[in-house]
């Protein structure tokens, strides 16, 4: 089990550092100047040479690079061009959101979708089950911001229960700050709710056709005690691998939901730092959205190990 | 005994407080505004997005610009100038205090210019304050600037968002934690999200009827609809034109249609073939159809230019005659011009609605005299570098919302390359010039040049279309200058 872990930390750090170099040298590829861009089109070309020089751009690429990985090293990520603050502040500020919301829509999904799963797939054929399958097949085609829109109209314009968007800092009002995710957090969960009840449902059919619950079935325990204490179990494997691929989405690809929300979640922070060239913070953002899904891969195989023993095994050899 | 009446007093002061606040008028507004600013010092970026929170709320110049863009008093209470044009001095307000406390005089206003000229100056716009050759500290409420000529505008461009009056103690932090003199002081950014200010109590000028303001940033128009209507925010000045029908017949909000400074036209590359040649500009400035352009583009709003000038500005002239559509005059011209059959070319469209479309509608209406125009969409920064920095295109559209920025035609250097000997000296005698009734003539003269020459094809002047609580008065209708200005901002009943 260590050395399994080991090998897949190993493979963890060269994918980080794989990732820096593309992300560093795709991004110098980049058409635009973040020093024009933040002084216009009246200014002069000596004032843009100027900002260009106080920004460090004047530097041979090679010499960037390696100062940036250095100072990420020491946890320095740099300062953002256009905003002049610590990009690892901007940062840290973004996720104090983007993180909740991601847990929270997670948290919704799983407790919607698998057991919704599970009941279609105990009612497999029934009534039931078929409504359920719809329900999630329409979740899972209806955009996240459309019904983010639906939720905003009903919940904020027509019956102004919870706020259409926005966000107060925790700090400042930790129950507002709960209230301003709840619609967000109910549209990104829709659909991943609708694939986890699918997937669920699937694999929980696999598996009661499977051996082990003939076997168990055998020995005298009811079809619900056998698909509860055997297939569950062996049915999460290919959800834990949707779980994961969930949060990393989650993370990553909320900008639109954040937008209908204007919500400041890190997917808006890199969009609009793009648009306005700030590569140091495009780049530092990149960088920890690259750890956050690795990482949350790396977990992934760990729980998966610690779900089915047959992989550490296989692993170890 | 004693306790029971103090008790007794304490609830009663506090029970008429609480009636009186009941009663009170609310004092905070809430602005949606669709762009964050990068960062919050105007002295250091050509942003709209942070003059729109910052410009005359929380820094103030020697002058300020009201809202029919006329030069007022701002931190100078009096100026007297030399007849020479060359000295001016200025006689500073008393009893200005920074947000931090630190007191404003005269060295503070030394040390802003001093900052603008400097080498290492990030100012978007050190050549509009480069003629000042010293400034000099006469006693601490007295300032002289001496220019190295006359500007006939130089009120003006000290009344900007890149020349307020700064602090040595707190400019390097202005980016972040703006501290200037303003009726309003900065108290905490939201990244992402808001900016709060509030009102600034010792304020030296009239009090301000707000006591908070708070600036929402929201990109999307569909969300900026829920949010007025669901009351989150109170208003926001420049709304989505395809979407303003839903607040137009509502009573509960007040839409406010003005002008801004923001001439859309059809910039062309007047150094690349075929567009160096007159006829064929001639050609395309008769092919356009401004009115529909304008119909399509804006829903209407937006009034029709036919020379890069603002039509609210005093030296404004109605030259939209000029070139009127007329198809077969356009084929004409390009048929003089060696091109019957009109030629192709590609138009650049940067990422706002007001290119993108109009982009679509200039292809059908050139289409008509045989230009064929093929559309690139770009980013802005991709523009800039391409267009702008490069000036690698053939045409492109873009709205210019600086004020008074017609001497860009006088370089020829910039990107669309026009360049006439005769508009430079204009601009030049202009420039020198602070005799009001001349400036006119040769502001007049200089758009008819424009016009003439059809440099650019002069499309239509950005409307300013606000949605606004009804409720909310002071609002500026117009916008002669970059900003949101809170002033005269105030709930009625």
């Amino acid at each position: 089990m260590i050395l399994f872990a080991l090998r897949r930390l190993f493979g963890f750090a060269v994918t980080l550092l794989v990732a820096a170099i593309v992300i560093f040298w795709l991004l110098d590829l980049l058409p635009g100047d973040p020093a024009q861009f933040m002084l216009g089109i009246n200014a002069t070309p000596e004032a843009v040479a100027r900002l260009r020089g106080q920004m460090g751009l004047d530097a041979p690429a090679h010499e960037r690079f390696i100062g940036w990985i250095l100072g990420m090293l020491q946890g320095d990520f740099g300062t953002s061009y256009t905003q002049r603050a610590p990009v690892a502040e901007l940062i840290g500020g973004r996720l104090g959101v983007t993180l909740p919301l991601a847990v929270f829509a997670m948290v919704i999904s799983m407790a919607v979708g698998l057991p919704l799963g599970i009941l279609a797939a105990r009612r497999r054929g029934k009534a039931l089950d078929t409504i359920i399958m719809v329900t999630a097949q329409t979740g899972v085609a209806i955009p996240n911001f459309w019904f983010g829109m639906l939720l905003t109209l009903l919940f904020a314009v027509t019956l102004r229960w919870l706020p259409p968007g926005g966000f107060t800092p925790w700090n400042e009002d930790s129950g507002a700050a709960l209230r301003g995710l709840v619609l967000p957090s109910l549209a990104l969960a829709l659909p991943q709710a609708s694939i986890l009840a699918r997937v669920m449902r699937t694999a929980l059919v696999d598996v009661t056709g499977q051996d082990y619950i003939r076997t168990a079935r055998a020995k005298g325990l009811t079809m619900g005690e056998a698909v509860w204490r055997h297939g569950v179990r062996n049915a999460l494997l290919p959800v834990l691998t949707i779980l994961g691929l969930q949060f990393a989405y989650l993370v990553a690809g909320t900008i639109i939901v954040e937008n209908v929300f204007y919500l400041p979640g890190l997917g808006r922070l890199i969009f609009t730092a793009i648009s306005e060239r700030d590569l140091i913070l495009v780049r530092g953002a990149t960088i920890i959205l690259v750890v956050t899904v690795t990482a949350t891969m790396l977990l992934t195989d760990i729980a998966y190990a610690l779900v089915d023993p047959r992989l550490r095994e296989r692993s170890t050899m | 005994m004693n306790k029971t009446i103090k008790a007794f007093g304490l609830a009663l002061v506090l029970t008429t407080a609480l009636a009186g606040m009941a009663m009170a008028q609310p004092t905070e507004v809430r602005i949606g505004v669709a762009l964050e600013p990068p960062a919050l010092d105007p002295t250091a970026g050509a942003a709209e997005a942070i003059d729109i929170v910052v410009y005359q709320n929380v820094f103030e110049g020697l002058t300020r610009i009201d809202q029919t863009g006329a030069v007022q008093p701002g931190l100078a209470e009096s100026w007297t100038i030399s007849e020479d044009g060359l000295t001016y001095t200025f006689k500073l307000h008393d009893g200005v205090t920074f947000h931090d406390g630190t007191s404003f005089d005269a060295e503070d206003v030394k040390f802003s210019f001093e900052r603008i000229l400097a080498a290492d100056s990030t100012n978007a716009h050190p050549e509009f304050y480069k003629p000042i050759t010293s400034i000099t500290v006469i006693d601490p409420l007295t300032i002289e600037l001496k220019l190295d000529r006359p500007i006939g505008r130089f009120l003006f461009d000290l009344g900007r968002g890149d020349a307020v009056i700064v602090a040595p103690e707190s400019a390097d932090n202005n980016a972040n934690e703006p501290i200037g003199t303003g009726p309003f002081a900065f108290v905490q950014w939201d990244k992402g999200s808001r900016v709060i200010l509030e009102a600034y109590g010792p304020y030296w000028g009239e009090p301000v009827h707000l006591t908070k303001a708070s600036y929402v940033f929201i990109g999307d128009t569909a969300t900026m609809t829920n949010a007025l209507l669901a009351g989150d925010i109170d208003g926001t000045n420049n709304f989505a034109t395809d979407a303003l029908a839903v607040f137009e017949g509502n009573p509960q909000f007040n839409v406010l249609v003005g002008t801004t400074e923001g001439e859309t036209i059809l910039s062309t590359n007047n150094k690349k073939p075929p567009f160096d040649n007159l006829k064929v500009r001639q050609a395309m400035a008769h092919a356009l159809d401004r009115q529909a352009i304008i119909d399509g583009t804006t829903n209407g709003y937006g009034a029709p230019i036919g020379a890069p000038f603002a039509p609210h500005n005093p030296y404004y002239v109605d030259l939209t005659a000029t070139y009127p559509h007329d198809l077969e005059a356009a084929k004409a011209l390009l048929a003089e011009a060696g091109l019957p059959d009109g030629f192709s070319a590609t138009l650049k469209l940067p990422p706002v609605a007001y290119a993108r479309t109009s982009g679509q509608i200039i292809a059908s209406q050139f289409a008509e005299v045989g230009i064929k125009l093929e559309l690139i969409n770009v980013e802005w920064a991709q523009w800039l570098e391409d267009v702008y920095t490069n000036k690698d295109f053939d045409l492109t559209i873009v709205s210019h919302v600086e004020p008074f920025d017609i001497g860009n035609y006088a370089n020829p250097d910039y990107y669309f390359g026009y360049d006439n000997p005769e508009f430079q000296a204009l601009i030049e005698k202009l420039n020198g010039t602070t005799d009001e009734a001349v400036r006119k003539d040769l502001a007049i003269e200089a758009q008819t040049i424009l016009a003439n020459d059809a440099v650019n094809g002069y499309l239509f002047e950005l409307a300013q279309t606000g949605v606004w609580n009804a409720k909310l008065t002071g609002m500026w209708q117009n916008s002669p200058i970059e900003g949101l200005v809170l002033r005269d901002i105030a709930w009625t009943e």
